[in-house]
């Protein structure tokens, strides 16, 4: 088992260390100097020069990804050349806006998702069930930006219920939670789609099982079988989904964020990008990718730890 | 083939799915016989009107019908969803069967290679490819060949493996079939069924990031109309009038109902056993 955490916990750093060096070598495959587009066409080759230096560019490329390793470890992320504050602090600094809107949808969607299979599974075949089988789809199906737009033009445009932009002023815990909602819900949808979906599958798959039979036979309430064997490992796999689900999170927190003006990481790297700040995208890049594969590992190292199969075959 | 088609339209969802994607795809064809108006000729008197006879959908800040638009638009979507999916399915097909049959080592860096591309999330890379590249419909085609490939080659590299050990291809191997015809004749014809379903259930999820990245600005340049362009309209404008929101967003839910209801029913259909595992 140990050895498997590290061989896992080792290939993550491997591919993280990989996707940055393949984005800097992005950067230097494309035609045209950063600094040179960053600073417009009326730029001095002296200003281009020292904006090329200050961006770290000037250096042979080996030399640059090794210094951006080796800043790493140090915890330095590079320096943002247009405010001059560093990458790390403004990078951490919108990451607890992203991480609470995807911790706030995954509630959503779990609250609502996971009874829904559930019932579903014990009502099997019935109208309930098949309604809320399409809805589920329906629900996957619709992209969260769609989602984004119609909750905003409906419930903050036209109904004024909830606010339109931004995330709130800071310590006014409600006005916080009503800037989160709308957003929460954009990307919690399709979430739903899936957990229903899911546990009513393992549900189905759960009750057939031999111990269930028995508490049956031996006489438990329904009840009983149903919430405390049954649901507690139907839910198992939902786990390991949020976690390899991470990536799409980010790319509907990133969606939901620029919908509803929203600080946070998606938003950073879209205005990043927009304005070419390379530092910047550089380092939110690294920071969500390495969120993604930090998450896709824990799952499968959860998965392989809940499940004695996996953890045999190791 | 018939066969299958017949079992699909028995079902449901299946009949519906199919309605919705022969529907959207003739309208799409034939956009340049059935659009009332040109998609891009301005018409700055009739501007931001809601819908009428005349224009069935109303029409966005430059005056432009919605409804003409939004056929062309289906015209980018589809075209997007079978070039990259096409061409991604080739490429995961090919790089799939040599990591399968291939040696140890190579298996490993297609395998490697493979997992640092699912690392990037597909919108963060795609933002970050256009960024550098520049937007295009290009652009997008390369990134979304580029980040289903790995999905497509997984399914292929697995499948070869099981095939691999087989007696028969044993046999054929020890009576001095060459690799061509092991691969063409043996493995492609049982890895074809599962990845039909897979790209069948792909497409919605690649129209929707065509979409999306032409909502951000990052796909077709204005003004050739693409649905998420107009949903970027929409969004401009989303305090004068909500039509453009409702025109683009219409034909993209559909048409994702639409390739998934179609989708699941052949997965059903062809391969129940895939069921728990898509």
């Amino acid at each position: 088992m140990l050895f498997y955490v590290l061989k896992r916990v080792a290939l993550s750093v491997v591919i993280v260390m990989l996707a940055v060096t393949l984005l800097y070598c992005m950067i230097h495959m494309v035609p045209g100097d950063p600094a040179r587009i960053l600073l417009g066409p009326r730029a001095t080759p002296e200003l281009i020069a020292s904006m090329s230096a200050r961006m770290g560019l000037d250096l042979p490329l080996p030399v640059q990804i090794l210094r951006f390793f080796g800043n790493l470890f140090r915890g330095d992320l590079g320096m943002d050349v247009i405010t001059n504050r560093p990458v790390a602090d403004i990078v951490f600094g919108q990451l607890p806006y992203t991480l609470w809107l995807i911790f706030t949808a995954i509630v959503f969607a779990a609250l609502i998702g996971i009874p829904l299979g559930c019932y579903s599974a014990l009502h099997r075949n019935s109208l309930a069930d098949r309604i809320s089988g399409v809805l589920s789809v329906a629900c996957i199906t619709a992209p969260a930006f769609v989602v984004a737009l119609y909750s905003l033009l409906v419930f903050a445009v036209t109904l004024h219920w909830f606010p339109a932009v931004g995330a709130g002023e800071k310590g006014a815990f409600w006005d916080q939670v009503s800037h989160l909602v709308l957003p929460a819900f954009a990307i919690g949808l399709s979430w739903i789609g899936y957990l229903a979906r899911l546990v009513r599958a393992s549900m189905l798959e759960v009750m057939g099982e031999n111990h269930i039979r028995t508490a049956r036979a031996y006489g438990l309430a329904e009840r009983t079988v149903v919430y405390r064997y049954a649901l507690k490992l139907a839910i198992l796999p939902t786990v390991t989904v949020i976690g390899v689900g991470m990536g799409f999170l980010l790319s509907a927190a990133l969606f939901t964020e620029i919908v509803f003006a929203r600080p946070g990481i998606g938003k950073l790297i879209f205005d990043s990008i927009t304005t070419r700040n390379y530092p910047v995208v550089m380092g939110s890049v690294l920071v969500s990718t390495a969120l993604f594969v930090i998450s896709t590992t824990l799952s499968d190292l959860i998965n392989a730890w809940l499940d004695p199969r996996i953890r045999a075959s190791l | 083939m018939i066969d299958v088609l017949r079992r699909i339209t028995h079902e449901p969802l299946g009949l519906i799915g199919l309605i919705l994607v022969i529907l959207i795809v003739i309208s799409a064809i034939l956009a340049g016989v059935v659009a009332p108006y040109d998609p891009v000729a301005l018409n700055i008197v009739d501007r931001l009107q809601g819908p009428s006879i005349n224009h069935l959908l109303g029409t966005d800040q430059l005056g432009r019908d919605l409804f003409s638009r939004v056929l062309y638009g289906g015209q980018v979507a589809l075209k997007v969803a079978l070039i990259s999916i096409g061409a991604a399915l080739s490429i995961g097909v090919l790089l799939g069967m040599v990591a399968g049959f291939g040696p140890r080592w190579l298996d490993n860096i297609i395998m490697l290679f493979f997992d640092t591309i699912r690392s990037f999330p597909t919108v963060m890379f795609a933002l970050a490819t256009v960024a550098l590249v520049g937007p295009s419909l290009e652009t997008v085609i390369l990134v979304i060949i580029v980040t289903s490939i790995p999905n497509y080659g997984r399914v292929v590299r697995t499948q070869t493996l099981s095939i691999k050990s087989n007696e028969f291809i044993r046999a054929e191997h020890g009576m001095g079939a060459s690799l061509f015809r092991i691969l063409g004749i043996h493995v492609l014809p049982n890895v074809m069924g599962p990845l039909v379903i897979l790209a069948s259930m792909d497409i919605p999820t690649v129209i929707a990031l065509e979409a999306g990245l032409s909502f951000l600005g990052m796909g077709v340049k204005p003004p050739t109309p693409s649905w998420g362009s107009i949903l970027n309209d929409g969004y401009t404008l989303i305090r004068n009038t909500p039509w453009p929101i409702i025109a683009g967003s219409i034909p993209l839910v559909l048409i994702t109902l639409g390739f998934t209801f179609l989708g699941e029913s052949l997965r059903d259909l062809i391969d129940p056993k895939l069921r728990k595992s898509v």
